[in-house]
């Protein structure tokens, strides 16, 4: 059973007071020029309670750049290992969309599927999650289409949903909430008589996942592949915004006396992902890049860890310098 | 509007050209870039004030150009990369047809030679926003400076977004992904994103033609352009070279001149 709150807008100021105080670094959407950014929010005044981020709150748990471990060259052929612990602070992430919140599990699959990735892994313990329910949608939003909605509690510790009068309802699901409750018990009022709280955004169901999965069973050899990725780029735009993209790639940084190894962002769409020592390469056209991104979210993510690895939050399609629109491709490619 | 799509449809339906790359509808009110084969398809070819891509970028990539003779709706800074890929030997005139959009006007453009004339009579068009940018990072001191590009690149996800959309990056492979030896760090940090920046300025030195596509490529709104616009700047004032001026050129950063100033040595 959810813990059901009001917060009100002054209750939100006394919160984030709260968490400062107890050590929590708060991250949310916050308007910065003409982006919306994931960045540390001091104030309520800062909080960009409408409109998607660029870039995902994705970094909280899975930074662009993370070193795994030092190394030393001792004379030799001694070389000193040294594993380093991530820089896991309490964070809370906070005023977030719902799709921000349900991706986390889309890369939890990944970082906990036969390795348990410590670093990822020590930075979700770590995060906790308050979402506010979507009150604004615009077109390369989807989510309806992947299994969620505006308002999908999936993935946080608390929801908000915007009230007409100001304020929020705070539905605490985890226990997690339960503690960031407990650290500001008077910004969270018991809920009395009916709250009325502002429509969650309409998103019109754009396609069928299950139907999606079905087609590209079949379409491996489309030519609607080549067709669809004629003006892409091959650029990482759509990989590094999207909240559920986990590729990265292991770099060593040394000199002649030490080094480290660090673990950084990379895109299925770039040309040297899949570039072997021997020259080949198995997806050498763009085309095939473009197919991999697809097939990796709609049909390898379902039939490994049955889960979609899109929440459909349409980042990549904002994001993209060509206009890449991914609702719009998939709906093609469901046909 | 209605001529360009009259003469895209004409020149696809007579086959002198084999795809007409140019504008069409995109999310809400953007423009994408489209690839028209067929003559029936003319009709969803758009130009107006939304259509600012340099689509020169598309004259390089493999996969349209195994379609056979481009057409391109070219605006200014889409005339000026012709012009700068033909100095670079990386397109043959008769592999690419200029339908120059300009004031309303279309000129079909079948030559270099045409292509030179009609770049000679259009001004520089640096935005004055973009002027004024310039000018101000040019008066900040170094640690002024420094602070600037160091709060802006530490945005950069390193994603290459102005390197894969500028049409002067054609390289299959870029030194950034010269990986034995590893020249420039991948990972996305202060030095690897600055090396990458202050590389791609330089590569671009004498060479970029001004059109801003990459920067408004990135998905972050770092003004990358002002380091190309700055570092092809620079080349002008010291060797009176221009990108994009002309088909045929000495490189300036590759070609020595007894008369060359010599001002940046100091």
């Amino acid at each position: 059973m959810t813990d059901r709150y009001t917060l009100s807008e002054s209750g939100v100021a006394s919160l984030l007071d709260a968490l400062a105080k107890a050590g929590r670094r708060v991250l949310g959407p916050k308007k910065i020029a003409e982006r919306i950014e994931i960045a540390e929010i001091k104030t309520a005044a800062e909080l960009a309670k409408e409109g998607q981020s660029t870039v995902s709150a994705k970094g909280t748990v899975f930074p662009k750049v993370e070193r795994l471990l030092k190394y030393r060259f001792e004379g030799g052929k001694n070389v000193a290992l040294e594993d380093v612990e991530p820089n896991a602070r309490p964070t809370v992430l906070f005023g977030v969309r719902p799709c921000e919140a349900r991706a986390f599990h889309a890369l939890d699959v990944v970082f906990n599927w036969d390795y348990k990735d410590k670093f990822f892994n020590q930075r979700l313990a770590n995060t906790t999650v308050v979402a506010i329910t979507c009150t604004k949608a615009d077109e390369s939003c989807f989510c309806t289409s992947v299994g969620s909605r505006p308002d999908d509690p999936a993935g946080s510790d608390i929801l908000l949903s915007p009230l007409k009068s100001g304020g929020y309802v705070a539905e605490v699901l985890t226990d997690k909430g339960k503690a960031l409750v407990a650290l500001a018990k008077a910004a969270f009022q018991p809920l009395t008589g009916a709250a009325e709280v502002v429509p969650a955004a309409t998103v019109a169901p754009a396609f069928d996942a299950k139907l999606l999965e079905r087609k590209l069973a079949g379409k491996f050899d489309s030519p609607v592949w080549l067709e669809q990725s004629l003006r892409c780029l091959g650029c990482g735009a759509c990989a590094f915004v999207c909240p559920t993209c986990v590729c990265f790639d292991i770099q060593d940084e040394a000199d002649t006396r030490q080094g480290q190894r660090l673990r950084a962002w990379d895109s299925c769409g770039m040309r040297l992902f899949t570039l072997h020592a021997s020259g080949h390469n198995p997806r050498d056209k763009q085309s095939q890049r473009w197919r991999q991104r697809i097939y990796h979210k709609f049909a390898y993510y379902p039939d490994r860890f049955q889960t979609l690895g899109c929440v459909g939050c349409g980042k990549c399609s904002r994001a993209c310098p060509v206009d890449m629109n991914l609702k719009q491709h998939l709906v093609e490619a469901a046909q | 509007m209605e001529e360009l799509r009259k003469k895209a449809s004409e020149l696809l339906a007579g086959g002198a050209v084999k795809v007409v790359i140019g504008y069409g509808k995109g999310t809400g009110e953007n423009r994408r870039p489209i690839f028209v084969r067929a003559a029936e398809r003319a009709g969803d070819l758009a130009v107006d004030a939304g259509c600012t891509q340099n689509l020169a970028t598309y004259l390089t990539k493999a996969e349209v150009r195994a379609m056979g003779r481009m057409a391109i709706v070219a605006i200014p800074s889409t005339l000026r990369s012709i012009l700068q890929l033909a100095a670079e030997r990386q397109i043959r005139e008769e592999q690419v047809l200029a339908l120059a959009v300009l004031d309303g006007q279309l000129r079909e453009l079948a030559t270099f030679a045409a292509v030179e004339e009609t770049v000679a009579t259009i001004p520089d068009a640096i935005s004055a926003a973009d002027r004024a940018m310039i000018d101000k990072l040019a008066t900040m001191s170094v640690s002024e400076r420094r602070n600037f590009w160091a709060d802006e690149l530490g945005r950069c996800v390193k994603c290459y977004a102005c390197r894969s959309s500028c049409p002067m990056c054609y390289c299959e492979r870029c030194t950034m992904d010269c990986n034995r030896p590893q020249w420039i760090p991948v990972a996305s940090h202060a030095i690897g994103n600055l090396e990458y920046h202050m590389v791609r300025a330089m590569h671009l030195a004498g060479r970029c033609v001004e059109c801003g596509t990459c920067g408004a490529a990135c998905p972050v709104g770092i003004p990358v352009h002002l380091l190309t616009f700055y570092a092809e700047e620079s080349v002008r004032r010291q060797f009176g070279q221009k990108g994009g001026g002309s088909a045929k050129l000495d490189y300036a950063m590759s070609t020595f001149k007894p008369d060359d100033k010599e001002e940046f040595i100091r």
